[in-house]
């Protein structure tokens, strides 16, 4: 076999960078980037989630009323002053929309954060050691597993004060496991590979591999799984907020301003459907944008080739 | 498969032990019922009426005699003292779930068959108008809040009773208080009307996401070889369909739905508080509210036994599904 070989494809030395068939080195990330970038919907919605999310944490600096201001005008229909209209007491709805999104924002997403983090070395730790260590831990998963996420929620957070970060711990709290499933399988995959071999026979101690070894090659399906918890976590505090176990008045969010206008949908519906469209926006985009991610990051789920 | 059922139970039930003490710990450390007896009466009571509440609910005791005590008196009959004089926990649970259990089972029924039709619809005409259609829907009840969509039901409701001049749609409570003319049938359409509108909410809960897993359990499966062989060997398009795809199909939808039955019933919390039912979602708030340790858990312990109950079902269904299956 060897020679019918070409003279330039011989032997182990690279073929010159300038050769017809040669493939520029591309990192990981940057194809990740690139498909993601060229999925439509995902892009759209990237743009419309940050735009939300710049309005709600640097709009409340810039516009003149508060969220817990009363103005002296009462029910009124949005206008260049209030463009979301006030509510019966005078508070501008503009500044308490802002309010309230930043205030489901930051629970979604401690929310993603904290119940990654948790599930990610969890599962990654299970995956890795298997065996008892695998059987306890994912045992205690699937334990948290069978509590149903609302109503635990719901019972805890009675407690909270409307903080929150307790909100959103006890939220996590519940969710790391789904994310700790899904790492553990990813792990126990990888752990054969020869990388980690290769890093093993080089001295690297566990924590080493499983840090810098396992995790970032599990960091697809984690973070898909990250922005899918986003969505999860909005609606769960919202829903929590409507009912009243959440967010408590002065502070506000999104749950709490449906809940607050839900006697109001016919004589100030803008109450009522501005901070629903938020919830939904940011659900809706955040769902889009984790499709993508999951495109981006496993092309081989799709059937259209891009 | 009785053998198999059998054993699925009995695994369940230490399953079902470690669960409650976990959610039993938690829930007597999720406020403190004797202080709020001690500060919100007015006058403020003895001590030595403190001391006996406390008695009352058991507080006085550790944790894990708390547990045992409770547990054990369940397997009794008897489910525990409230924190409401005169409040039989027992007959309060079973009560609502009587009313609850309509609501959940007929909003399960419509989503798997909303889900079924539109799933099916949808990966047989792939990337027609139709599925992108579908699936926008799709994703835009997933970002949906549920409670957002029933307060929106409930005002199309009291648009369409002033419409039509009638009260048929029901949007406060379970049941008329009274009717004008008390026979079983009036009885019977005042409970249907009552239903619709907290049914459809529910549904939609569910609806889109197992629409989602129909669609692609149904795509994964046509394009399979066996498939592929039953329309070769002259088989009509219809019967492949729905005796060979679909029913194979069915599994993926199966499963998920029995994992999702928690999220139902907190959707049907959220959608009975709206409703302003007397069901088992305003039982859990309220015994949240008043840091009501018993009725918590029998609420817990029903829910964790209707979740094992529809995942064992689940099991047992893939056998019919799916003759692969099967369990000796």
């Amino acid at each position: 076999m060897t020679d019918t070989e070409a003279p330039g494809s011989a032997g182990t030395h690279l073929p010159p960078a300038d050769h017809e068939f040669t493939v520029r080195y591309r990192s990981r990330t940057r194809l990740v980037l690139r498909r993601f970038v060229r999925h439509r919907a995902a892009m759209v919605s990237l743009v419309v989630f940050v735009l939300i999310v710049l309005w709600a944490f640097v709009g409340p600096h810039l516009w003149h009323y508060s969220y817990q201001k009363y103005t002296p005008d009462n029910s009124q229909a949005p206008s260049w002053k209030h463009p979301f209209g006030t509510n019966a007491s005078g508070y501008d709805a503009y500044a308490q929309v802002m309010r309230g999104t930043q205030t489901s924002l930051k629970v979604a997403i401690l929310i993603a954060l904290g119940s990654t983090a948790v599930g990610a070395v969890w599962g990654a730790v299970a995956g890795f050691y298997r065996g008892v260590v695998d059987a306890i831990m994912m045992r205690v998963a699937d334990l948290v597993l069978t509590l149903p996420l609302f109503a635990i929620a719901l019972v805890i957070s009675s407690r909270s004060g409307g903080s929150w970060y307790w909100i959103a711990a006890v939220i996590a709290g519940l969710t790391w496991a789904y994310v700790s499933r899904v790492v553990r399988s990813t792990v126990l995959s990888l752990r054969e590979k020869e990388f980690v071999e290769a890093a093993r026979a080089l001295g690297a101690s566990d924590p080493w591999i499983i840090f810098r070894h396992l995790l970032p090659n599990a960091l697809g399906p984690v973070i898909v799984n990250a922005t899918v918890l986003v969505a999860t976590g909005i609606l769960t505090e919202t829903a929590l907020s409507f009912v009243g176990f959440g967010v408590q008045p002065p502070d506000t969010s999104l749950g709490l301003l449906v809940s607050q206008a839900q006697t109001a949908v016919d004589t100030r519906p803008w109450l009522f459907y501005i901070p629903g469209f938020f919830i939904i926006a940011i659900a809706l985009t955040i769902n889009f944008i984790g499709d993508g991610l999951r495109d981006a990051f496993d092309p081989r789920q799709q059937r259209v080739r891009q | 498969m009785l053998a198999y059922t059998v054993r699925r139970i009995l695994v369940s039930i230490p399953v079902l032990i470690v669960s409650t003490f976990i959610v039993f710990l938690v829930v007597i450390n999720s406020g403190d019922p004797v202080a709020n007896f001690a500060t919100s009466r007015q006058p403020a009571p003895s001590q030595a009426a403190v001391d006996a509440f406390a008695r009352h609910i058991h507080a006085d005791q550790p944790a894990a005699e708390r547990y045992w005590n409770w547990i054990t008196g369940v397997l009794h009959g008897d489910w525990g003292p409230s924190v409401q004089a005169n409040l039989d926990i027992g007959h309060d649970l079973f009560t609502r779930f009587r009313v609850t259990v309509t609501l959940v089972a007929a909003s399960l029924v419509i989503a798997l068959i909303m889900a079924v039709i539109f799933g099916v619809f949808s990966a047989i005409r792939q990337y027609s108008a139709a599925d992108y259609a579908i699936t926008f829907f799709g994703f835009l009840f997933l970002a949906m809040p549920v409670f957002w969509f029933a307060v929106l039901l409930k005002q199309a409701g009291i648009w369409f009773n002033e419409q039509t001049g009638s009260q048929f749609l029901g949007t406060i409570g379970e049941k008329s208080p009274y009717l004008d003319v008390d026979t079983p049938w009036n009885r019977f359409t005042d409970h249907v009307g009552h239903l619709v509108l907290p049914t459809i909410t529910l549904a939609l809960v569910s609806f889109a996401s197992w629409t989602r897993y129909t669609r692609a359990s149904m795509l994964e499966v046509l394009n399979s070889d066996y498939v592929r062989l039953a329309r070769a060997k002259g088989l009509r398009r219809g019967k492949v369909l729905v005796r060979h795809a679909l029913r194979t199909a069915l599994v993926p939808l199966t499963t998920v739905t029995a994992l999702d039955v928690a999220i139902v019933l907190g959707g049907a919390v959220i959608t009975e508080t709206i409703f302003q039912w007397h069901g088992m979602g305003e039982m859990l708030v309220q015994s949240a509210q008043t840091v009501d340790v018993y009725r918590t858990m029998a609420w817990l312990l029903l829910s964790a036994v209707v979740v094992i109950g529809f995942n064992l079902v689940a099991d047992l269904l893939y056998a019919v599904l799916d003759p692969r299956i099967r369990y000796d």
